[in-house]
């Protein structure tokens, strides 16, 4: 019978089914600091980390953005000192690999597993972070998962899961200049809401995604979680091969050859049904943003912001008239009047090399006209960035060019949005108070951040010459 | 895990749907421990509890006196979105709520319930629409909530049957833990790995 590319994998780790729920194999599992809860049940209940080769650990969430080249014992903040400080003796402890604060491979967990080969093709993944949807953009399935089914699997490698439910989402045409993975997954989100994909396992299938790059794919699948979706996945192409070749945990040799084979072999047969199909047309698709609290409060740069009395759902219409308020925005208004106050482009949704590019290339030879930063998605993202001279594009044009972490997209570093002020973000929650308390944040693509940095408003990049 | 058997309990309306877990605590909380004597309660809602002064906002329903005890929420879509902090569930159970009734919840926040004894309980939204508007209606009115029957008994009288996986309705009822549900599996496992390691030894 044929198969999609989820029921391969899903089949390939179940090891006991008993119908309403299954024993499922968890190949990889990726730590943060917030794995604290985790790691101090374990030693409570006296349990050990099974497999403690098949976790990687980096600190991301607490990790400052400015002068923590100078050491632990310098974080300012206490209460982040104490969590990275207890981060990295958990890692120890448990001997688990850990990127510790000043580890030249440190960066954001959902940036690293990519980088370093450890996220792969076929692989069942998890992580206490719900953007663990990042890693299905390799053909893995990868899912968040909460503090307590985090111990499960350091403590037994398997979680036991009910099957979700598979929903396919074709964008085929050919995405315009100036369009993205970013614009084409809020168009998706807006398109079926933030709890279209609930208890669903999304495939994005398609020439769009067949010609988008290995980052375009990611930041599409990190963002599958917006929908509501248990993960988000690509099948795995030559793209994808090319990108995992010769990283430090990618097969090699006779081994790199056994595994090509198997991972030809994962992509949706012909014929295969999913529970659920979406469609969309990528020539259609506009830089789009967000102007509401919701990722599914989206809309293209060119429309207005809508009244909410134009919302037929009526718990909707409740939604868009607070978020409304909170944004401190009027129904009418154009979207590319809406004027910004801080600009932020990084995170495990967009703070890799290709898009730190794409918002070098918009800002090169300008300047900025609001306050800004840009924090790389892991310390050799930054590396890669100044051999190529993008931190002094970035510099030049008068952002900040600081070091890799979570940063301004949880905010839980102290890198924040004041209250009432407006940010142009590149990360993937405009919930209220997620970049700080009464911060109002608009999410976009990296190159429409740093148009918006240019010209102090909303702006449809294209129009920048 | 304590068991989940029945809970009569003050039960509040929560309109507003798509209430993601960085409202149930703002990420600013979760690098607090948590311990028997300090527990996450003070963080539960906190933007929505309090103003920027620290003091309550009289507006939200929590804050108001007939909800003060409040045990069972009663929300309406998605509720539980976003975020797989599972101090959001930690902030309602120290708080002492101990069931959301809603149509739809974020698929991690609704395992976090479960894995915390907490219980998810599905009713379709015009039922949970009937049940907020009687709520409203009647402050500090209880629900009735028996998980044997996955039945939901109004202020009125009237009886509703919630959804909920039967394996999920056992956790529960048994306040099982699942990290013993899957060492009861030791022998297969190890089987397994044998069997996955050997066509693919460079995920070992």
């Amino acid at each position: 019978m044929p198969q999609t590319l989820f029921e391969k994998i899903w089949s390939q780790h179940v090891i006991v089914d008993k119908g309403n729920e299954a024993l499922l194999y968890i190949d990889r599992n990726l730590v943060h600091e917030g794995a604290f809860h985790a790691f101090g049940a374990l030693a409570k209940e006296g349990r050990k980390v099974r497999k403690p080769r098949q976790s990687l650990a980096t600190a991301d969430h607490y990790v400052p953005t400015v002068g923590c080249d100078k050491g632990l014992a310098n974080v300012i903040d206490a209460d982040a000192r104490e969590m990275i400080r207890l981060f990295e003796e958990n890692g120890a402890n448990n001997g688990i690999r850990c990127f510790g604060m000043n580890d030249p491979q440190q960066g954001i967990v959902h940036v690293i597993g990519p980088e370093t080969g450890f996220t792969q093709p076929g692989i069942t993944l998890t992580c206490g972070d719900s953007h663990t949807s990042t890693h299905g953009a390799l053909g893995a399935y990868a899912f968040g998962i909460g503090a307590s089914q985090l111990k499960q699997v350091l403590a037994t490698q398997c979680l036991w899961q009910k099957k979700p439910k598979t929903l396919r989402i074709t964008v085929d045409g050919k995405l315009g200049a100036g369009v993205t993975g970013k614009d084409v997954i809020l168009a998706i989100i807006a398109k079926i809401g933030t709890a279209g994909g609930t208890g669903h396992v999304i495939e994005y299938a398609g020439t769009v995604f067949r010609t988008m790059s290995m980052e375009g794919r990611l930041t599409v699948c990190n963002m599958s979680i917006e929908a509501g979706a248990r993960a988000g996945m690509i099948a795995p192409d030559d793209t994808t091969y090319q990108y995992l070749a010769g990283r430090e945990y990618a097969p090699k040799g006779a081994q790199w050859d056994a595994a090509l084979g198997m991972w030809r072999a994962l992509p949706t047969d012909a014929g295969a049904t999913f529970d659920r199909e979406v469609t969309l047309d990528g020539g259609a698709i506009e830089p789009t943003l967000t102007w509401g609290t919701t990722p599914e409060e989206a809309l293209p740069v060119s429309a207005v912001i809508p009244d909410p009395a134009s919302f037929a759902d009526a718990n909707k219409c409740a939604h868009a008239e607070s978020a409304l308020r909170y944004m401190g925005l009027k129904p009418g208004t154009r979207l590319t009047d809406i004027e910004i106050d801080r600009v932020f482009i990084g995170t495990c949704t967009n703070g890799r090399i290709d898009d730190l590019r794409a918002a070098a290339a918009v800002l090169k030879g300008r300047k900025v006209t609001v306050q800004g930063w840009v924090s790389p998605g892991s310390t050799q993202v930054k590396r890669d960035a100044e051999a190529e001279g993008l931190h002094r594009v970035f510099e030049e044009a008068g952002l900040e060019w600081r070091a890799s972490g979570c940063s301004g997209c949880a905010a839980m570093n102290g890198d924040s949005v004041p209250a009432g002020l407006r940010s142009a973000s590149t990360s993937n929650r405009n919930f209220e108070g997620r970049q700080g308390k009464g911060a109002r944040t608009h999410l976009m693509s990296p190159a429409m951040a740093a148009a918006a940095a240019i010209t102090g408003r909303v702006t449809d990049v294209r129009t920048l010459a | 895990m304590k068991p989940f058997i029945q809970l009569t309990a003050v039960a509040a309306p929560f309109d507003m749907a798509n209430i993601d877990t960085d409202k149930i605590i703002p990420a600013r909380f979760l690098r607090k421990l948590r311990t028997i004597e300090k527990g996450y309660d003070p963080w539960m809602f906190y933007d929505m509890r309090f103003d920027a002064d620290g003091n309550e906002k009289p507006d939200f329903i929590l804050n108001q006196t007939p909800w003060r005890n409040t045990g069972i929420i009663v929300a309406a879509e998605n509720f539980g979105c976003g975020s797989s902090r599972e101090g959001a569930v930690y902030a309602m159970l120290d708080w002492g709520i101990r069931a959301v009734i809603a149509p739809s919840f974020g698929d991690i926040h609704y395992a976090n319930e479960i894995q915390n004894g907490m219980l998810p309980a599905i009713l379709a939204e015009e039922h949970c629409a009937v049940l907020r508007a009687q709520l409203k209606a009647t402050p500090g009115a209880s629900l009735s909530i028996d998980l044997e029957t996955q039945t939901i008994t109004g202020p009125d009288g009237k009886v509703y049957r919630f959804e909920i996986e039967s394996v999920f309705k056992e956790r529960l009822l048994k306040g099982l833990d699942d990290v013993g549900l899957v060492l009861q599996e030791l022998p297969a496992i190890e089987a397994f790995e044998k069997r996955h390691f050997a066509i693919m030894p460079w995920l070992a």
